[in-house]
């Protein structure tokens, strides 16, 4: 199994990234401010406006350390990864399976499938830990909805009905999506879901950790020698990368809402860590940023029990995991995709 | 992974020891981050150990300097203790700059 090992983030919006004896050199001006040798970290994620050196990229590519570029406020940009993992072959079959309408289905229900079950525990969960606090009879009406749509997607088969039934499970889910939030609810609450730009905070923290999950779903595939940009559950688009928004879905309920929600519940986060800009959109600002990163990082060192695996792995790898289960599926190892269903 | 500290004493009397200890502390900064100015405490595989031990031994002038390997293990974050002004960044926590 593959070692986890440290991020880099750069949040400094005035650095630059370069390449210095095998190590990568944060400077800030004229000032060095770090070096980290490239043996020791896995991925560096960059949120300065100044980016990094070609001679840098070159050589992570090399050591195998993801790159990705945000812009300062979030926004993903684009990422490098080295030519270590071209599995031409693999590659291939994902394509052939990508056409095949009844193989799409069937993986798109598996993603449906592992959000559904993963939507229906985190509602379950808080039912059960906060009970005097919560409005149980809400999270219980809609967690048996989300039961019932389990049932529903197990006679689905066409990947049309498979995306109808996400879409409506995703409603009925960010419906009592407000009752998980214990704390603070002057400044956090959540009315529906809004992006580009989220209105509310809460739709700011959920937009910018779904991004952070994005780029490690991307990284994870990539690094198994799977294509990000072709999907089963999202249709193909130029730019899109389906298979990593394939991917996010099971793993945004128990990894981003929960996370998202724990920051707020336990008051990691504050009101004041947010700004609203011209457009009416809010967003976090740089020492929200620099929280939910710290706290990102130290969520990813946390260990499970994988359910499929029944290892004790980081939830950090929970990502890679389910990309390699994926790829052994594509190679015709396994008979079906197992989504990551968390407890 | 284990957490090495690297430590090394290289005689500078001469021009020839300068370069040793140039060489040296190069060799190290591309498996660990320097902690203090001769030491270096690496967080690598055994593999990458065995490269870095070769790498220095071939630097060094058996006669004239001096080198040590500690051997923290992989549980090490308890047995680090810092005061002081620090110069990197540790590896075992989260990296924001």
């Amino acid at each position: 199994m593959r070692q986890m090992l440290n991020t880099l983030f750069v949040t400094t919006e005035s650095a630059y990234l370069s390449l210095e004896n095998e190590n990568v050199v944060v400077s800030d001006g004229d000032k060095a401010v770090a070096k980290v040798p490239l043996r020791s970290i896995e991925s560096i994620l960059c949120f300065s406006y100044k980016g990094a050196s070609p001679a840098l990229l070159g050589k992570c590519c090399e050591f195998g350390v993801s790159v990705s570029f945000y812009s300062p406020r979030g926004r993903y940009l684009c990422s490098i990864l080295g030519e270590s993992n071209r599995n031409v072959l693999l590659r291939r079959k994902q394509f052939v399976l990508a056409d095949d309408a009844s193989a799409c289905s069937s993986i798109a229900a598996s993603f449906v499938i592992g959000k559904i079950y993963n939507s229906r525990w985190v509602l379950e969960r808080a039912t059960r830990d906060h009970a005097l606090q919560v409005n149980v009879e809400r999270l219980k009406r809609q967690s048996s909805i989300l039961a019932s749509a389990l049932k529903e997607i197990k006679n689905c088969d066409n990947a049309e009905s498979v995306r109808g039934i996400e879409g409506q499970a995703a409603k009925t889910y960010f419906y009592a999506f407000d009752d998980l939030i214990l704390n603070n609810k002057d400044d956090f609450y959540f009315e529906r879901r809004t992006r580009r730009p989220p209105q509310d905070r809460m739709n700011a923290l959920l937009s910018f950790v779904y991004v952070l999950l994005s780029g490690d779903c991307k990284a994870a595939l990539q690094g198994v020698g799977l294509d990000p940009y072709v999907g089963f559950l999202h249709a193909d688009r130029p730019g899109r990368a389906s298979l990593s928004l394939d991917l996010v879905e099971e793993l945004r309920p128990a990894l981003a809402d929960r996370f998202a929600i724990s920051l707020v519940n336990t008051k990691a986060i504050s009101p004041n860590q947010f700004e609203v800009r011209e457009n009416g959109g809010v967003y976090l600002n740089d020492a929200g940023r620099k929280v939910v990163l710290a706290a990102w990082q130290k969520r990813r060192n946390e260990q499970i029990t994988h359910p499929f695996l029944r290892e004790k792995i980081p939830w950090g790898m929970v990502p890679y995991v389910q990309a390699l289960l994926l790829a052994r599926y594509i190679r015709g190892d396994i008979d079906a995709y197992p989504p990551f269903f968390w407890k | 992974m284990m957490m090495v500290v690297v430590a090394y004493d290289v005689n500078t009397e001469e021009p020839a020891g300068r370069r040793r200890l140039r060489l040296v502390a190069k060799a190290c900064m591309k498996f660990g981050q320097r902690v203090q100015n001769s030491i270096f405490e690496c967080l690598i595989s055994t593999s990458d150990l065995l490269i870095l031990r070769q790498q220095l031994l071939d630097i060094i002038d058996d006669s004239k300097d001096s080198l040590r390997f500690y051997n923290m293990g992989a549980k090490y974050s308890g047995k680090i203790e810092q005061y002081g002004v620090e110069r990197h960044l540790p590896a075992d926590s989260v990296m924001i700059i």
